[in-house]
């Protein structure tokens, strides 16, 4: 790991579900002046805890102190730093009809994905995928006019 | 058992042990109060501002190494008392504020006198709670004084809404904690702990480096026995004052800014620092790059977090101070203490060369003097608190602290205004010492309503107010940084100190020369009342040696006597 790089990288942690928890997440970040790339939250299946994901950049050192930190919050359980990792995003993306379906089409699927609805006005695209090539979906997308691109964020598990 | 939330808060208290509660009453929090006029477990002290009850209670956990606790209603009562949070917290002092809420339907309406109590105390809060249901109450109140006192200890909020405190339930008080996601580390790595003994043999200029995690882990006597086995040289932060004792020859005295010349040039040459629960603050290192710029560090501390955040480390080791200290013992028989002999010697010369000094006179009374002095008339079993400025750096380096727990001061934060309540906090724990507040003549009006609850309930504490007309410290750096434009720190206008005591119920004394001093001092113990002792001291007196702020620890600029000397 390079020392003084501003590194991305992928944060899991396991937190107990409670009130606030959130908030004393964002606010460590705010407070000691790190950044969030993008956070996802989500229950972890039977059980009575959430598994966050958060995407961070910064330096070996900040990342130590980043997970340390974190870790220090009562109700986290467990903070995990992603060296090998699985990581996925999903993306919503919306494309005025008159726009070409069937090139939509194949983009979208050309990333993992595929039309979700299709109305009178808007065609609704939905692509999972990973960051780099999420990054080059929406940059394609871009001869298409889409009218709104939501992000999911990441989600990560360690391989 | 059935009773009201109230009732289970002041159960909780009791089977907690706590013998004193301070706080002030208000509308949210007024169905406890209620109870607390019935129990008759512990003792309340009304404080007359909440600032002043979280300092109280905070100086009585710092003088027992128990847990304080506080109590204040919801809204501005919090919000007064979040300054007394932050001092805990920066400090690591275990404490358990309880806050009054408006009504659970209440809240997120804006409704009177409600402010986002946890949102506010976040950051300044080991962990805190909004009680969101009666049968939650009694876990919310044993996890609040566990996790205030484990681990690396810290003040807890349990806000607590009015409705809750009148429903009445099912009260248990649990016998123990789980909390899955909370495990302190407490037993050091048996193999880091092996390397470092390892290291400390083969070290030639070891420094021993110890912090107020020593005072917290209630290590003293292991430390001490450290010391005494190894002969190694050591150094104290302000917050370790009193840890090795005064007297103790391997003791070089305080580092960091305004530290002693042989401690900052042992930290500058030392080869191995040995730091123990201290954690490395900008106020001790000075400039990174030159701090400790030939050693390896083993860092000692509980809390992980702190390990790495400053300095590289060479060998962490994450654990309570007291387990880490009895496990390095074991391994200290075959020390060879001549080993460090060559090394002691330098420090002792440099010891000799700019020892700890002060200019004395005849005319006017020297702040040095005057902690010095009350250091003789009172002696090694007094506490000492004190507020924030010159006057708790000439008390630190000049007081001689004989044990842990008697230099009670606020060190990370550094809040003018805590002296006054903590010694009340203090000597309510400790009644039968006699506590003295080394303050100035700015910080002592921070919290001076103390005076009233101070004189109504007989906390016969001695304010030593080091009176030299400035917020001194800031004029310091005036002086030496901008070109003496004193913007704002001139304190020409005063009280008349003594009428003021005495209009509260204290007793009042302006004191200008030793012998009034000296008699002021014995009257006051003899009394037994709070005071105010206006100590008119040399007005332009500066804190020294003085390493000025990002400079490196060995560029000290040191007392002008030890110059003249010098050349």
């Amino acid at each position: 790991m390079g020392t003084l790089t501003n590194e991305r990288r992928v944060i899991s942690v396991i937190v107990m579900n409670e009130s606030s928890v959130l908030a004393r997440i964002t606010a460590l970040f705010a407070g000691r002046g790190y950044n969030i790339e993008s956070l996802t939250v989500a229950p972890i299946p039977n059980s009575d805890m959430s598994h966050i994901t958060i995407a961070t950049k910064g330096s070996a050192k900040i990342m130590e102190q980043i997970t340390k930190q974190l870790h220090k919050l009562i109700p986290i359980y467990k903070v995990v730093e992603h060296e090998e990792m699985v990581e996925k995003e999903m993306v919503l993306a919306k494309f005025p009809i008159a726009e070409s379906l069937a090139d939509i089409s194949v983009l979208a699927s050309a990333y993992n994905g595929g039309v979700v609805n299709v109305g009178k006005e808007m065609i609704i695209v939905m692509v999972a995928d990973e960051p780099m090539r999420i990054k080059h979906f929406i940059e394609a997308s871009q001869r298409y006019n889409p009218c709104e691109i939501v992000r999911g964020g990441v989600v990560a598990i360690e391989r | 058992m059935q009773m009201s939330g109230a009732q289970m808060v002041c159960e909780a208290i009791i089977a907690e042990g706590v013998k004193t509660v301070f706080g002030y009453p208000g509308g949210a929090i007024m169905h406890v109060y209620d109870e607390i006029y019935k129990q008759k477990g512990f003792k309340h002290i009304l404080n007359r501002h909440e600032q002043a009850s979280v300092h109280a209670a905070d100086g009585y956990a710092r003088a027992t190494g128990e847990v304080g606790v506080a109590m204040v209603t919801s809204g501005p009562g919090f919000t007064n008392a979040v300054t007394g949070l932050a001092t805990a917290y920066m400090d690591s002092i275990p404490l358990v504020v309880i806050s009054g809420q408006v009504p659970s339907q209440l809240i997120g309406t804006d409704g009177f006198q409600e402010i986002d109590a946890v949102g506010i105390s976040r950051p300044c809060t080991k962990h805190n709670f909004l009680v969101r249901s009666l049968e939650e109450l009694p876990r919310v109140l044993k996890e609040a004084f566990y996790i205030a006192r484990s681990g690396r200890p810290g003040p807890v909020l349990v806000d607590i809404p009015k409705d809750i405190t009148v429903d009445i339930g099912d009260f248990e008080y649990p016998d123990s904690v789980d909390i899955p996601s909370y495990k302190p580390t407490y037993k050091g790595n048996k193999r880091q702990i092996e390397k470092a003994v390892e290291a400390i043999k083969l070290a030639k200029k070891p420094l021993l480096y110890i912090g107020g995690g020593v005072v917290l882990s209630n290590a003293y006597e292991l430390v001490r026995e450290f010391v005494e086995k190894t002969q190694i040289p050591t150094v104290e932060t302000l917050m370790a004052r009193g840890v090795l004792g005064a007297k103790n020859p391997l003791l070089l005295g305080m580092l960091g800014m305004h530290g002693n010349y042989a401690s900052n040039m042992a930290m500058s040459e030392t080869d191995l620092v040995i730091s123990l629960g201290a954690r490395f603050d900008d106020r001790v290192t000075g400039k990174l790059s030159e701090f400790a710029k030939y050693a390896d560090i083993i860092h000692v501390d509980i809390d992980a977090a702190n390990i790495g955040k400053i300095v590289e480390v060479d060998y962490p080791i994450v654990g309570d101070v007291t387990e880490v200290m009895k496990k390095v013992l074991e391994q200290m028989d075959d020390i060879d203490t001549d080993r460090y002999e060559a090394w002691r010697n330098i420090l002792k010369r440099y010891d000799e060369l700019h020892p700890q000094s002060y200019v004395d006179s005849d005319e006017v009374i020297k702040p040095q003097w005057a902690i010095e002095r009350i250091g003789e008339l009172i002696g090694e079993d007094a506490i000492i608190t004190s507020d924030v400025g010159q006057h708790q750096m000439w008390a630190a380096q000049h007081y001689p602290f004989d044990r842990p727990r008697q230099w009670i001061n606020s060190g990370g934060l550094g809040t003018m205004g805590f002296g006054f309540p903590a010694a009340m906090g203090a000597k309510m724990a400790f009644p039968e010492k006699t506590v003295v507040n080394v303050t100035g003549d700015g910080s002592i009006l921070m919290n001076m309503q103390e005076l009233v609850t101070a004189a109504e309930y007989k906390i016969p504490v001695i304010n030593l107010i080091l009176n030299n007309h400035f917020l001194g410290m800031v004029r310091q750096w005036q002086t030496f940084f901008y070109e003496k434009r004193y913007s704002e720190t001139d304190l020409s206008f005063q009280p008349n100190w003594k009428a003021l005591a005495e209009s509260c119920g204290g007793i009042g004394y302006d004191v200008t020369t030793k012998e009034e001093f000296d008699a002021a001092v014995k009257d006051a113990i003899e009394q037994d009342k709070v005071c105010f002792m206006n100590v008119i001291v040399n007005r332009f007196e500066d804190v020294l040696p003085m390493v000025p702020s990002g400079g490196a620890l060995f560029n000290m600029m040191l007392p002008q006597k030890i110059d003249e000397e010098g050349k």
